[in-house]
């Protein structure tokens, strides 16, 4: 009770800017859900297209696919010639890209307000009269191979993250990598694409989100017309992946590669995600991982092991928390030359389990509610970023009333909060921790 | 939906650009700094851009390193503030600070609230004019930037890099990594750091940019504030640097799966009458879009990269051509073969292509003014680049200009196969000796 006056009391002294005041939403017949963003300030659009597919909803064996098939979305369509979608784009002087998470598959352009329509009329087109040709396929399958082999193969701290996240999922897909296995891209057909495409393709599994110098009524008849006709997927499957049992052992795990140069330590924690009404412990999470490894400089990390008694490079924590079955929990660090690995670990540790002994700095408390509440502020300059907090909200479970309660979610967020948060996720039992070590024996 | 071409095609034809309407002014401080501001009240902060021209090129002879360590080292306590106060002190306003040196520059880049401006401005100041570069600071960011180096000499990327700037400049400041090498840091003394730091820092290079919440007034008053307490003059700029390249392959062995591959030779200067001609060559051969030729042919038509890219390399003392991509070692030499052989037909544009990119350029350039940090950007930089206020009226009619006789005569100056330096790190297969 007593958190609930305070956060009453904290939304009158602190005015949270209203992005809520320009955002609307609806639900076409078929089930395509449009939200749109009014932001006038510059007479330009972006439309975003979020599918509710991402890699850990592939089949299994079929790692990749989602990834895979949002590089097919730009080549032919029974209309369109290959590139041509890119190349209407480019010719109308916008830009367009797109991107596979484990939750979603995205697609956007960004163009001069006034071609919205011809935006629409593409993306439509291709959401479900995409035509694959077996010589398209292998010809994209290499240029993933490639994308894999810069991106992952290359980077040992990619490749040693990969089996971190591997060994933190026993039972969820969240453990195979978005971009897929080697063996398992290397397999992926035709067949296995269009399947793919058919079922989770379709306007009942899609949030369109339209964000920038437009009006929502014209919009919301902008999108009947093209998106309003497309026959949706009448036995979509549901999203229920396999769940992880409790986590009872810790996991270890330990590599050697002969390109790094300096050790490194990434330890995660299964974590809470924000819940559709329910987004306390996600937003008290984001205050945890502030306080402990936040800044590079006042954290608490940052402070006992950088400074005080210096042990490490670096020190940081994060949090991620915006998915459909879990949020993560990590810390990463970089020992100073001459701290063995094993040292650096356990002061880690000393630092973790001091702050669960005592608690928050109140003063370091107040300067991030200061700065989560202006991060509201600066966020009102980047529409895009506005369009992507929807948009994988939206399709990670939550709704567009949870979008815009969350930064008065933040504001409302109490040191005991953190606590009670910090003691349920901060246990070793229940978590992953890894060594990325240089060929030779470590310092 | 068999229409939908029939449809198009009409709107391509139609499609007439946006302008790039932006109100700059040019504000004057009473004490004499120039800025460009464009005041937007909508929302209550201001981003400020700010550059010193110079940058890592300014290390003194022995010192390499020395500028980039001491921008690293600004925000790394001030006056009576140590690292931490000062980074309470600036969190606690919710302000947010960002330094980063070049190869020509040093930046600093500001978001500022409005209800706490002065403070944020007052603690920018202190950072710029008294930073304290003491010793604890100096050892802790010095093994972050030493393990940065460390991490490098492992990366494909860096190396590449690496190799191919010293083949091209030599003893040149530009011919080596402003991060300095692990010997040359680690020699590194706080006096040095106070030098570069004076050397670095003074009203005679300033360039700013402004974009937001902020009256002229308030602006010129701000900047007198912030910038009095620099010196009037810094080190000299810098001299010419001769590029050295010469055409052929370069490989340097590493064990990874896939070969990076740099490539480039002289380029054109930005003051050169056929400079927007070689700008929109450059796109048709080598943009980043997937129509743009090296992109078809790489990786479109025989998925053999996942992105190339090439560039015009403005440095304020050279001018490159350059391009990179990386590979599967077994398909090196054949990725290779396929850029020599583009980089040889880049005379051959037809008026489709030209046409294509002149609406994509043209289309694409209004779209960078979108959001108060995005402008002070381009505003700095258009300022960096000598540009004048009304560059973005114009720059759109410069593009249009361009015909295919501009191209044809460029591309012999821009794109010359022999000339054409590769520098391949990997296990590359199949190249020519």
């Amino acid at each position: 009770m007593r958190n609930t006056i305070r956060a009453g009391l904290l939304a009158c002294l602190l005015p949270i800017p209203a992005l809520a005041a320009e955002v609307s939403d609806f639900t076409l017949d078929n089930g395509l859900h449009l939200v749109v963003i009014e932001d006038h300030r510059a007479p330009v659009v972006v439309q975003m297209i979020w599918y509710r597919v991402g890699a850990a909803d592939e089949p299994p064996g079929h790692s990749g696919i989602a990834h895979f098939f949002e590089h097919l979305m730009f080549k032919a369509t029974d209309d369109l010639a290959a590139g041509e979608f890119s190349a209407t784009v480019e010719a109308q002087g916008g830009e367009d890209n797109a991107f596979t998470s484990w939750d979603y598959t995205a697609y956007f352009q960004r163009v001069a307000a006034d071609r919205l329509d011809l935006m629409m009329r593409l993306e439509a087109e291709r959401m479900r009269d995409l035509v694959l040709t077996d010589e398209v396929v292998a010809t994209e399958r290499n240029v993933i191979l490639e994308e894999r082999a810069q991106r992952t193969d290359s980077d040992p701290g990619s490749l040693f993250s990969e089996q971190a996240r591997a060994a933190q999922y026993l039972n969820h897909p969240y453990g195979i990598p978005i971009i897929g296995w080697r063996h398992e891209i290397e397999q992926l057909s035709r067949a296995d694409a269009e399947a793919f495409y058919r079922t989770y393709y379709a306007p009942n599994n899609a949030v369109l989100i339209v964000a920038g110098d437009v009006d929502a009524k014209t919009v919301r008849a902008m999108a009947n017309s093209h998106y309003g006709s497309i026959a949706p997927t009448f036995d979509l499957p549901p999203r229920a992946r396999p769940q992880e049992p409790p986590q009872l052992a810790e996991r270890r795990l330990e590599m050697r590669d002969e390109r790094v140069s300096e050790p490194f330590l990434m330890r995660s924690y299964l974590a809470p995600a924000r819940r559709t009404g329910d987004q306390k412990e996600a937003a008290a999470l984001v205050y945890l991982a502030e306080l402990l490894g936040g800044s590079g400089t006042t954290s608490l990390l940052a402070k006992r092991l950088q400074f005080e008694n210096p042990k490490a490079v670096q020190a940081y924590a994060y949090y991620e928390g915006t998915a459909l079955d879990s949020g993560s929990f990590g810390f990463g660090l970089m020992p100073l030359p001459g701290v063995a690995p094993a040292e650096a670990e356990a002061a880690m540790d000393a630092v973790i389990a001091d702050f669960l002994a005592t608690g928050p700095d109140p003063a370091a408390f107040d300067r991030i509610r200061t700065q989560l509440r202006a991060s509201e502020t600066y966020a009102l300059d980047d529409v895009d970023g506005i369009a992507r907090r929807y948009g994988a909200a939206l399709a990670t479970g939550l709704t567009v009333a949870d979008v815009q309660e969350w930064p008065r979610v933040l504001q409302s967020v109490t040191p005991d909060d953190v606590m009670t948060v910090a003691r349920k996720v901060l246990d070793r039992r229940q978590s992953v921790t890894g060594w990325l070590l240089p060929e030779e024996a470590a310092q | 939906m068999k229409m939908l071409r029939l449809l198009i095609l009409p709107l391509l034809l139609l499609a007439a650009p946006l302008r790039a309407e932006v109100a700059i002014q040019e504000v004057t401080s009473p004490g004499g700094i120039k800025a460009w501001l464009v005041e937007d009240h909508s929302i209550a902060f201001t981003a400020l851009e700010i550059r010193f021209r110079g940058g890592t090129a300014l290390d003194a002879p022995g010192k390499r390193g020395a500028v980039n360590l001491m921008t690293a080292l600004i925000e790394e306590g001030a006056a009576e503030m140590d690292a931490q106060g000062f980074a309470e002190a600036r969190d606690g306003l919710a302000a947010e600070f960002r330094f980063d040196s070049s190869v020509d520059s040093l930046g600093v880049s500001a978001r500022m609230l409005t209800e706490n401006r002065d403070r944020a401005a007052e603690l920018l100041r202190l950072a710029l004019t008294v930073p304290r570069f003491d010793a604890d600071a100096v050892e802790r960011v010095r093994g972050q930037v030493l393990a940065n180096i460390r991490a490098g000499a492992k990366d494909p990327q860096v190396i590449a890099g690496q190799a191919f700037d010293a083949l091209a400049f030599g003893d040149h400041p530009y011919g080596s990594s402003g991060d300095g090498t692990e010997a040359s840091v680690t020699a590194l003394t706080r006096d040095d750091i106070v030098a570069a730091h004076r050397a670095t820092l003074a009203r005679d290079r300033v360039v700013v940019a402004a974009v937001g919440d902020i009256t002229p007034q308030a602006l010129g008053a701000l900047l007198d504030h912030l910038l009095a307490g620099l010196p009037a003059t810094g080190a000299p700029l810098p001299g010419p640097a001769p590029v050295a390249l010469t055409g052929g392959v370069t490989v340097q062995h590493f064990p990874t799966p896939q070969s990076v591959v740099i490539f480039g030779h002289e380029g054109i200067e930005r003051t050169d009458p056929d400079y927007v001609a070689a700008y929109v060559l450059n796109e048709i051969i080598g943009g980043s879009r997937f129509s743009a030729r090296l992109m078809t042919e790489l990786r479109e038509k025989r998925g053999l990269t996942y992105g190339v890219g090439t560039y015009l390399l403005d440095y304020d003392q050279a001018d490159l051509i350059m391009g990179q991509f990386a590979t599967d070692n077994r398909t090196a030499g054949a990725a290779i073969a396929v850029l020599r052989d583009e980089w040889a037909k880049a005379g051959q544009v037809t008026a489709e292509e030209l046409a294509a990119t002149k609406t994509y350029l043209t289309g694409a350039y209004p779209l960078r003014f979108d959001g108060n940090g995005p402008i002070a950007q381009v505003l700095v930089g258009m300022q960096m680049a000598g540009y004048s206020m009304d560059y973005p009226k114009t720059r759109n009619a410069l593009i249009e200009a361009v015909t295919l006789d501009d191209l044809a005569r460029v591309a012999t100056r821009l794109f010359r196969p022999d000339a054409l330096r590769v520098v391949v790190v990997g296990q590359p297969e199949g190249l020519a000796p």
